[in-house]
């Protein structure tokens, strides 16, 4: 059985990619994954804040108070040589390479077209295999329309892409007045990749001590639907590689991914819960799955369940909705 | 190998060939010697080699007679062995200096000279300390100059290792070691050139070892130790020309050449002065701004003072002196003269009997100068010179002063100068945190490396730690710099804060034609009209060119928030016309990519942004020819200050403490206390506004302040009848005071320091607007005035009564006048908020003494004192001797007041009669255990005044000289971890074994604060410090352990952000306790690189990870069969790593040693959970175990 995928470019051996998590913040959990069987793995994110400021935070807390008293012209010794979030981040893309033989994608996570994008290159010299690009953009200021607002994105794309010669992937929300429409500008900027969906962390609000609390709520396989109905619409529109995340917790919600046309069904949760060998139980599973109905390989599968494949293409859009609803009512 | 020219200040110009040639290095920290320790620690961290090849090893010890008995030890087993000190640290190392010179033992320690305490401390320079060892046998050899701190640390060693005589090498304190000039930096090549390995393998052939056994150290008898001690001599004759030799190696190898005494001047000078020091340098440019004026005059610098060699010194004056000055930086009162005085005058004298002398016996005379740092100028160089022209010239003078008491001063005439025009003198006023020091090193750096100029750069700190003025002095010119004197007469001036030029005069050093540069809000044609009218004369009178910048707006424009210093640095250049523009920018340039490059790319470019964006925003201003303001400056010191405060500290605050004359002084160091409420410092930018609709009265705004600026009152509605229109207050809350009082909180608005502590301690939150507590930062200017009008009225609403107060409540606590203010702490410091909680509970009878460190200096370092007094006149007594007899130098006053308490029962009983039955017997009865009976007990005492007032009998005299003795004293022992961990422990240990009453407060900061961040016993495993740049790799000592295995003395520890009231009841219960008290206390500090506005919740990250258990253990629940040890805080519920990288001292061995910061961090969790569960295991125990057995 071949179950071996293409992923902008990179030949994956199965399509289960483990998702930019904590996961992979240590060089033991990268090698955990690669046991487990995984195809690829994109590391923990690093943040364009991080790149931005750290450097900047640590050198405030180093010099603050000095040169101030007498007695105290400074509080720290001078340290010869800081490891700061951007360099370690670097370290550990260059241990992950030679401690693994699966491809490395590097995370970057930013909402700006400010310096901290010429990080990509290093990360390409580091020796990552490909970079994943997570806009996370709140459009909270009124005054940025929709148009502004998608031209960032794109802007942000090509200057990261401008700089690197390996694949870059963008990781979306699904918050676009058109994903189609948004999709298709990043695929003619010459996206490699696109990954859906991100999951904003939607913060809280807690009523004893009136603050607002941010707070991780893992997914599950319901929210598996959002990502699964995009990726069935947009397979085979776009050049570029689509990835689904969000909700794959099962060998079965990984095949419908790939059915509905992904090239990687990327995890999280269910790794995060089940611990990194939870990812060989999905190969496994799905392995299982395809020989017990008869798919020789991954690519037989792909897209096959599609908009544009399937016997009622409607379903997808809005009739689906109206069938939905109808059915919640004889419930 | 070729020389570099290196910009270094004199302490690591001593380190960097200190490490090179020595094996062993043991050190401990002390002002201002501490950098040559720091430096040596991170060379050896940094994996730096000495001239043999290996790394050498330093090592921190408890103390400098610690340190001494570790480098006595290392040196008597054969290691070549260096230690660095000052001050009391060297006085410290005296016994064993002596057991090392008796021994011959070749070493060489160096010492930044500093003032010996006397009837103050003083961190500054002079030679009181190193002149207390001259009776060492130690040789002492005095470097003037940064070049020869460097190659005289060199001569020194190699001279030892020859002569077998120990070598103190050094240089004045601060003058010297922390100037920065540009030096040649010796190779390794010299350096082995210079020390003879032959001398080395003989130094080791002496060690002890097993291999071949001695015995040394031994006990002698009258019989022989006499000609023992004399044996010594024929080492001590052959010293002198080993050093001239070794002086003569190195001039044939380096090419400088230094003599034991090297004449300056006038080859047919007829005055000459003697001295050593920096002060030589000023001499130096003295003499040769004169001579050639046709002045006969010479000067004599002595380098090797012990062993004095009277034959190289008569050698070396010229033939035709006929008055001399000997000019000591040190007081020996009641001796004929100071010491060197003395060995001149001892010379010359014994040479002119034994008709050796080459010339007449010239007239001698003897002064003193500079002591503490004190100023010393060409101008009182001349006025020394005119003095031995004259027919009876004053002997053992002063210079510098004006002692109108004793009339020993010179007057001089403060308008002689002898500075080329073409040095470039430039004098920056900055803000401790605007990094104006900083980037001025830099600029020095800059032109030493990049120009042929010689350079000089010397930097005056404030003495407050809070909204601290830095004034810098640079110099550079065509020729070496031998101004060893703050810059009188600038050729340009930069006020980097806009807020200055309404305290000071800025522009009082400016020379006429001068350049100044303002950083300004003003625009350059509003700028003027902004200006005092003092400084617009200052302008017109010198024509002086004015530039100005706003440095904010392009530091904001460009992402560097408010750092200015590269902006400043930038003006500096481009109109001082030091460097060529654009050359100077490319110099600006390279040097932020080599400070900033290993910090990131991001810091790097937002700097050259800035360098960028400087010129654009640089104008110069049209100077009107007339003086159009109508506003002078504003007066520092309010009308109703006291006297003393009116004449002598306004003058200090206003930088001319220099002219307050002797008369002015105290006798014997002794000063009014609650003077700080007179300095209105007005540093914070913002400051806290009470919203009484929001407050829920709870008192911990006022808890945490550690400036006591601001503060809660409950008063009867009645008081606000002449309230300022905008004086607030609410219902008061609760049932503590009557039905229908007010509230109110209060800020100082001119005293506080904008630190925000309260705000976020406050627990009430507005609830149509979350993001609102009940206390909110405000700009200050706008409300400055009302708010100083409002607090004036709150400081004169009635002081409750004591008695009818709940004190043992945050609350309670907080209605009690704090005795303790607006001290020149840091802002947010965590360790003031518990001295304050200490005087609200006990400062009307409580007596401090203060382990020296930054609570003694936020205490008592002058101009004005924090420790105030009541509206009685009753407030804490404080007191600092030492750093190392804190517990003993309180454990004194608690003998005093035992034996006085006691001396005052016996006296009271024998005149019963007189006085009464009842009244001795209530007074000796007396229940002072509630602020209740201590108000009864005040007034039976003042009845026995008055019974006894008119008594003409000796006993009754007596009995009233200690009347007060019968209200119960709180005796204080405060300091730091420093202190109470390291150098103070062995005493501390002592006094709380005693049993006697006392109470030590720790101020727990895990560091040597004051003297900026090193290593003590109580820093944490894993934090980084100086000493432990790799992270310190064992736990803190558990001294709450220690002491309650005693089992009689009572123990807390404590931590205000975690529980406060837990800290008022150990405060409490420590005071009430008739024995040994112990208060740990952590203290949040600047040294765990924090944002200092989190204190409160660093600390209660550290209770909460287990990091810091809090506990009390109170003998007195065992006495009643109860466990004695009550845990107040809970099992570890975070993880220590979630408490260790909120703060910068754990987290940066994270970036720089990553895997050790693993490492130290695994152990530091396996170390917490052990030692919560020994705590756990001890709480649980059961006590009173007989009664049970006896039960059964």
């Amino acid at each position: 059985m071949d179950l071996s995928t293409t992923y902008m470019g990179l030949t994956l051996k199965n399509p289960l990619v483990p998702s930019a998590s904590p996961l992979s913040k240590e060089l033991d959990g990268i090698k955990r994954l690669e046991d487990a069987g995984a195809g690829a793995v994109v590391l923990y994110s690093i943040f364009e804040e991080q790149i931005s400021f750290e450097a900047e935070e640590l050198d405030h807390f180093l010099t603050q108070g000095t040169d101030s008293f007498a007695e105290a012209l400074s509080y720290f010794p001078q340290a010869s040589e800081f490891n700061l979030g951007p360099d370690e981040y670097l370290e550990h893309i260059r241990k992950a390479k030679a401690a693994t033989k699966i491809p490395i994608i590097a995370s970057l996570n930013g909402m700006t077209t400010g310096g901290w994008i010429d990080y990509a290159k290093k990360m390409e010299q580091a020796g990552a295999d490909a970079l994943e690009l997570n806009i996370y953009f709140l459009a909270a200021d009124a005054t940025q329309d929709s148009a502004a607002i998608e031209q960032t994105y794109v802007d942000i794309f090509k200057a990261v892409k401008a700089g690197v010669k390996i694949p870059v992937s963008v990781k979306l929300s699904p918050f676009f007045s058109s994903i189609t429409a948004m999709t298709k500008k990043l695929d003619a900027a010459g996206v490699d990749a696109l990954v859906l969906f991100n999951r904003f962390y939607q913060p809280d609000i807690d009523l004893q001590k009136l603050e607002v609390t941010p707070g991780v709520v893992l997914s599950s396989s319901n929210d598996l639907r959002l990502p699964l109905r995009w990726i069935a619409i947009l397979y085979g529109k776009l050049k570029a590689s689509l990835a689904g995340t969000t909700g794959v917790h099962s060998a079965e919600d990984a095949v419908k991914l790939i059915m509905a046309g992904a090239d990687v069904a990327q995890m999280c949760a269910a790794l995060l819960v089940n611990g990194p060998a939870y990812l060989g139980k999905v190969l496994k599973d799905m392995q299982a799955w395809m020989e017990k109905n008869g798919y020789e390989s991954v690519a037989k599968m792909k897209g096959s369940m599609s908009q544009k494949n399937v016997a009622e293409p409607a379903a997808y859009e809005r009739a689906n909705y109206i069938k939905a609803l109808n059915q919640y009512k004889i419930k | 190998m070729a020389r570099r020219m290196i910009s270094v200040d004199g302490n690591e110009a001593a380190a960097l060939v200190a490490h090179k040639i020595n094996e062993v290095i043991a050190i401990y920290p002390i002002t201002p010697s501490s950098p040559m320790g720091e430096w040596s620690d991170e060379y050896s961290a940094k994996g730096m080699k000495n001239i043999w090849g290996t790394i050498p090893l330093v090592t921190e010890l408890q103390s400098e007679g610690g340190a001494s008995g570790a480098v006595h030890g290392a040196l008597q087993t054969g290691a070549l062995t260096t230690t660095f000190t000052a001050s009391q640290g060297l006085l410290l190392m005296i016994p064993n200096m002596f057991k090392i010179a008796g021994e011959l033992t070749a070493t060489t320690f160096h010492v930044t000279a500093r003032t010996v305490a006397t009837h103050a401390l003083s961190i500054f320079g002079d030679h009181s300390d190193v002149m207390a060892v001259r009776s060492t046998g130690w040789g002492l050899l005095s470097s003037n100059s940064l070049q020869e701190v460097h190659d005289f640390a060199l001569i020194a060693q190699a001279a030892a290792l020859k002569a077998r005589v120990p070598f103190v090498h050094f240089f004045d304190g601060f003058r010297t070691s922390h100037e920065v000039q540009k030096i040649e930096e010796l190779t390794e090549d010299d350096m082995r050139h210079m020390i003879d390995d032959e001398l080395v393998f003989a130094h080791r052939s002496r060690a002890l070892s097993p291999d071949r056994p001695v015995l040394r150290g031994t006990a002698q008898n009258p019989d022989i130790f006499f000609q023992a001690r004399e044996a010594i001599n024929p080492y001590y004759e052959a010293c002198p020309a080993i050093v001239q030799e070794m002086m003569d190696r190195f001039a044939k190898q380096v090419g400088r050449s230094y003599h034991l005494f090297d004449y300056v001047g006038a080859a047919d000078a007829e005055r000459v002065i003697i001295l050593m020091g920096s002060g030589a340098e000023a001499v130096q440019e003295t003499v040769e701004y004169l001579q050639p004026k046709g002045e006969k005059i010479g000067l004599l610098k002595v380098r090797l003072f012990r062993p004095f060699s009277a034959e190289h010194m008569l050698q070396a004056l010229p033939k035709t002196v006929k008055a001399i000055a000997v000019l000591d930086r040190t007081k020996e009162p009641g001796a004929v003269g100071e010491p060197l005085y003395q060995d001149v005058v001892s010379s010359l004298g014994e040479a002119m009997i034994l008709g050796r002398l080459p010339f007449a016996m010239p007239r001698v005379i003897g002064g003193r100068y500079g002591l503490s740092s004190k100023e010393f100028t060409p101008a009182m160089v001349k006025a020394v010179f005119d003095e031995l022209k004259k027919t009876a010239p004053k002997n053992r003078f002063t210079v510098g002063i004006n002692d109108d008491v004793s009339g020993t001063s010179l007057a001089y005439d403060a308008g002689f100068k002898t500075e080329g025009e073409d040095v470039v003198r430039a004098i920056f006023y900055g803000l401790g945190s605007d990094g104006t020091v900083g980037a001025n090193k830099n600029s020095i750096k800059i032109i030493g490396e990049e120009t042929d100029n010689f350079t000089q750069g010397y930097f005056v700190y404030d003495s407050k730690k809070a909204g601290t003025v830095t004034v810098s002095h640079l110099r550079f010119g065509p020729r070496p710099i031998h101004s060893t004197y703050l810059i009188d007469s600038a050729n340009f001036v930069a006020c980097h804060q806009q807020v200055f030029i309404e305290k000071f005069n800025v522009l009082e050093k400016a020379a006429p034609g001068s350049t100044f540069l303002l950083n300004t809000l003003e625009s350059k044609d509003t700028v003027w009209d902004s200006l005092p009218r003092e400084l617009q004369q200052e302008i017109i009178e010198k024509k002086i060119k004015f530039f100005i910048i706003d440095a904010y707006k392009v530091a904001k424009d460009t992402g560097m928030g408010v750092r200015i210093n590269t902006i400043m640095q930038t003006c500096f250049f481009a109109i001082s016309g030091v460097l060529q523009r654009e050359q100077a920018i490319k110099m600006i340039k390279n040097s932020i990519k080599k400070t900033y490059g290993k910090k990131g790319e991001q810091v790097v470019q937002q700097n050259f942004a800035a360098v960028d964006h400087t010129l654009a925003h640089l104008f110069e201003v049209k100077v009107p020819d007339k003086v159009t303001s109508t506003r002078s400056m504003p007066k520092l010191i309010p009308d109703e200050a006291p006297e003393f405060v009116r004449n002598v500290v306004a003058k200090v605050l206003a930088n001319h403490g220099d002219d307050v004359p002797v008369s002015a002084m105290p006798v014997d160091g002794t000063f009014a206390s609650g003077t700080t409420q007179w300095e209105k410092r007005n540093i914070a930018l913002e400051i806290p506004v009470w919203d009484p609709e929001v407050c829920i009265q709870c008192g911990k705004c006022s808890m945490v302040c550690p400036h006591a600026a601001i503060r809660q009152q409950a008063y009867d509605p009645k008081h606000l009848k002449d309230a300022p229109p905008t004086f607030k207050s609410a219902d008061s809350r609760g049932k503590d005071f009557p039905a229908g009082w007010k509230y109110t909180i209060q800020v100082a608005p001119e005293d506080c320091t904008g630190c925000t502590l309260c705000v976020e301690a406050c627990p009430a939150k507005n609830k149509l607007e979350p993001a609102k507590k009940a206390i909110n930062m405000a700009p200050q200017p706008p409300i400055r005035e009302q708010e100083r009008e409002n607090y004036k009225f709150f400081l004169n609403l009635p002081v409750l009564d004591r008695g009818q107060i709940k004190v043992a409540s945050v609350k309670g606590s907080q209605f009690l006048t704090p005795l303790f203010e607006y001290s020149g702490a840091c802002a947010g410091c965590g360790e003031t908020p518990y001295v304050k909680l200490l005087t609200q509970l006990f400062g009307d009878r409580a007596i401090i003494s203060n382990a020296t460190g930054c609570s003694s200096i936020y205490s008592g370092n002058l101009p004005t004192f924090p420790y105030t007094f009541n509206q009685d006149g009753r407030g804490p007594a404080w007191s600092n001797s030492l750093f190392e007899d804190n517990a003993e130098f309180g454990f004194g006053y608690r003998l005093t007041i035992d034996k006085h308490t006691e001396f005052a029962h016996e006296l009271a009983k024998r005149l019963a009669a007189e006085i009464g039955e009842d009244l001795v017997t209530a007074l000796i009865a007396a229940d002072q255990s509630s602020e209740a009976g201590i108000a009864e007990q005040r007034k039976r005492v003042q009845a026995l005044k008055e019974k006894l007032a008119g008594s003409k009998s000796r006993e009754a005299k007596h009995l009233l000289s200690l009347a007060d003795m019968f209200v119960k004293k709180s005796v204080w022992i405060v300091g730091g971890d420093g202190w109470a961990y390291d150098i103070g422990y062995g005493g501390l240990d002592h006094v709380l074994a005693s049993g006697r009453n006392i109470n030590v407060l720790v101020l727990d900061t895990e560091v040597y604060s004051n003297t900026g961040g090193q290593m003590s016993k109580s820093t944490p495993l894993g934090a980084v410090a100086k000493f432990a740049a790799a992270g310190k790799p064992l736990p803190k000592k558990d001294m709450g352990m220690i002491f309650m295995t005693y089992g009689n003395i009572y123990v807390a520890r404590t931590a205000m952000g975690y529980n406060d009231l837990q800290t008022v009841r150990a405060f409490i219960e420590a005071d009430a306790y008739d024995g040994p008290s112990i208060i740990m206390a952590y203290s949040h500090c600047i040294a765990h690189g924090i944002a200092m506005h989190k204190g409160m919740e660093e600390q209660k990250a550290a209770v909460e990870s287990g990091h810091y258990i809090l506990f009390r253990y109170n003998p007195m629940l065992a006495a009643q069969g109860q466990n004695p040890l009550k845990l107040d805080s809970k099992a570890p519920a975070i993880k220590y790593e979630d408490f260790a990288y909120r703060e910068t001292r754990f987290k940066m061995l994270t970036k720089s040693m990553p895997d050790r910061a693993k490492d130290l961090l695994q152990r530091a969790q396996a170390s917490i959970h052990s030692r919560w569960n020994m705590y756990e295991g001890w709480a649980a125990m059961k006590y009173g175990e007989g009664e049970e057995k006896k039960a059964e």
